[in-house]
This record gives structure tokens, C-alpha cells and sequence, in this order.
């Protein structure tokens, strides 16, 4: 039996769809989750997806990491569950504390849509095995509240511990030391502001290429859910 | 009922564009003599009974929990009649 990968939906969720796409692309089974229901339905891995939960109310995903569905999600991320927040998705993980660090609005205030450069830093999350560390790949960010901070403490940690997951080529936002994507200690929990789930097939993906360099967070969780 | 305001402004330490954007059109519009802008947010919260120390306590667990978010900012929380003598709590 494949893996079951649960994507959950919030008001105001926009990329769901594409990552349940993504989930069925590399053969695992997508499992559609609803924001009210704390019922995980029994999947393997869960993936917050992008888009503006709750409106960004407040502040973004402030309001869903009080929602029924991320109690559970909270819940098993501490017991070890794979869990990948793509943009929207960690925000709310960086609000549900689960990730160090908050999200600012882009130092241009300008909404970023582009195909960015990012660089690998660690190979040892559920979501990365099959990546290499500097390996180079072209995702998309989309977002005007994509700008990664914390304090000098928790940035040395991350770099020490090896938990920068990728890394801007070149800084779009005026992220803290350029990062675009973090893990927690345990390298269970991956949270990342450019979206994988839109590089994963030649005709949508990043033009001219490389188009399917997303794959690879997607083919990482699997190959660990398959072995485990 | 009383009225406890809770305003939620971002750490002195983090750059705030905003604040920035607002501050650079203040001179185009004639007004002269402003160094700096920060944008902040000011949460009226109306309770049930009276702002006495129990009541603001709750609503700073309240603004620690929800309204702020003090890995980037940090909050105050005063009874709203407290203003005309100047008092914050």
C-alpha cells in the first residue's frame, strides 16, 4: 500500500489542488483534509499548502494555527509526522511555533511572482533526501509576506544545526541571511516560501526550465514513508 | 462594560516597510519634519464586566496568545479610560 499524504484546505487555501497533484505525480495517495475536522484520516505525511488562510486576518496564518485540523497536526509533528508548510503553509507553522521565526512584509512591499534560484542546504529533513547539499533548483515564490526573520540566536542555531533547508540565490525579499526555508531539529517539520508544488511538471513548471525541480521534496517524503 | 486597548507594534529592531513607505509620501504632501513612521495595530477589545487587574490580565494572555506575535512584536495593553489621565497599565 502507498503512503497517504494528507493536504489540508482552510478558507482562503489557493494551492491545495496543486499539491494534491503533486502528491498523486510521485504515486503516493492524496488525502484531501478540512481545516474544521481534527481527524487526520490516518495519513502519513500532511502538507499545508499555500494561499491566504482566513483572509491573512490578523497576521498571516495566525488565525489557522488555532484551527481544529492543526491541533492534530501539531500534535503528530511533535511525534515525528512529516509535515511541509509551502508559503502560506509556513507561516502558519512558524505561528503554531513548530518552526522558529515570523514572516514580514517583502522590504520592496511589492507582491513577488517569479522563478527564483534557490540553493540547498540539508539533505537530512523527510523532505530533502533527494536533493543534494548546494545542489541549485529553480522554484517559484509568490508572496508579499515572504520575508524570513528571527533573532541572531535562533539564526546561528539554524546554521549550526544545519537546519537552513534552501537558500535565495539571490535575496527577493530582504529575508534574514537569504534564507527561503528552514526545519525543525528533528528535520520532520520543513517549512519553505517558494512553492515546489508548482515546479512539478514540464508544461506549468518554470519556464524555460528546469520546470520539474519541485519533485524532489514530494519523492523525498515518499521514499521515507515507503521505508519506514 | 469596559473597554481594555491593546496596541501591537513591531520590535524597535525590525524594519518596518511600511512604516517606511508612509513616511516617504509625507513630504510630497507638504508635510515637513518627520523622521520616522512605524505602523502598528490597535486592537478595542469590550468586556463583558469591569477592566480591573484580573480582566487586563486575562487580555494580555489574551494579546500573547492571538493578537501579538512577540517573535516580531511586542504589545501594550492599558483600560481605555486610563488615557485622558494618561496612565498606562
Amino acid at each position: 500500500m502507498s503512503a497517504r499524504i494528507g493536504v489540508v484546505t482552510f478558507p482562503g487555501t489557493q494551492d491545495d489542488t496543486d499539491a494534491l497533484r503533486a502528491v498523486a505525480l510521485v504515486g503516493a495517495e492524496p488525502v484531501s483534509l478540512w481545516h474544521r475536522d481534527a481527524d487526520l484520516h490516518g495519513v502519513d505525511a500532511v502538507v499545508l499548502p499555500g494561499g491566504f488562510s482566513y483572509g491573512d486576518y490578523l497576521r498571516c496564518g495566525a488565525i489557522a494555527r488555532f484551527s481544529p485540523v492543526m491541533e492534530s497536526v501539531i500534535a503528530g509533528a511533535r511525534e515525528g509526522l512529516p509535515v511541509l508548510g509551502i508559503c502560506n503553509g509556513f507561516q502558519i507553522l512558524c505561528e503554531s511555533h513548530l518552526l522558529p521565526g515570523a514572516m514580514l512584509r517583502n522590504n520592496g512591499l511589492l507582491f513577488i511572482n517569479r522563478d527564483l534560484t534557490l540553493r540547498v542546504g540539508s539533505t537530512s529533513t523527510a523532505w530533502t533526501s533527494d536533493y543534494e547539499v548546494g545542489q541549485e533548483i529553480v522554484i517559484p515564490i509568490k508572496n508579499v509576506d515572504g520575508r524570513f526573520t528571527a533573532d541572531q540566536r535562533t539564526l546561528d542555531e539554524l546554521e549550526a544545526e544545519g537546519r537552513v533547508v534552501v537558500r535565495y540565490a539571490q535575496n527577493p525579499n530582504g529575508s534574514d541571511r537569504d534564507i527561503a526555508g528552514i526545519a525543525n531539529a528533528a528535520g520532520n517539520v520543513v517549512g519553505l516560501m517558494p512553492h515546489p508544488e508548482h515546479a512539478i511538471e514540464e508544461l506549468t513548471g518554470p519556464y524555460p526550465g528546469p520546470a520539474t525541480d519541485g519533485l524532489a521534496f514530494f519523492t523525498s517524503v515518499l521514499k521515507k514513508l515507503v521505508s519506514a | 462594560m469596559a473597554r481594555v486597548v491593546v496596541e501591537v507594534m513591531l520590535k524597535p529592531e525590525i524594519l518596518d516597510p511600511q512604516g517606511q513607505a508612509v513616511l516617504r509620501a509625507l513630504p510630497r504632501l507638504g508635510f515637513a519634519g518627520v523622521g520616522e513612521v512605524r505602523q502598528g495595530k490597535r486592537f478595542e477589545v469590550d468586556l463583558d464586566g469591569p477592566a480591573d487587574e484580573a480582566a487586563l490580565a486575562k487580555v494580555r494572555e489574551m494579546a500573547e496568545t492571538l493578537l501579538a506575535n512577540t517573535v516580531i512584536e511586542e504589545f501594550t495593553v492599558y483600560a481605555a479610560e486610563a488615557v485622558a489621565t494618561g496612565q498606562t497599565v
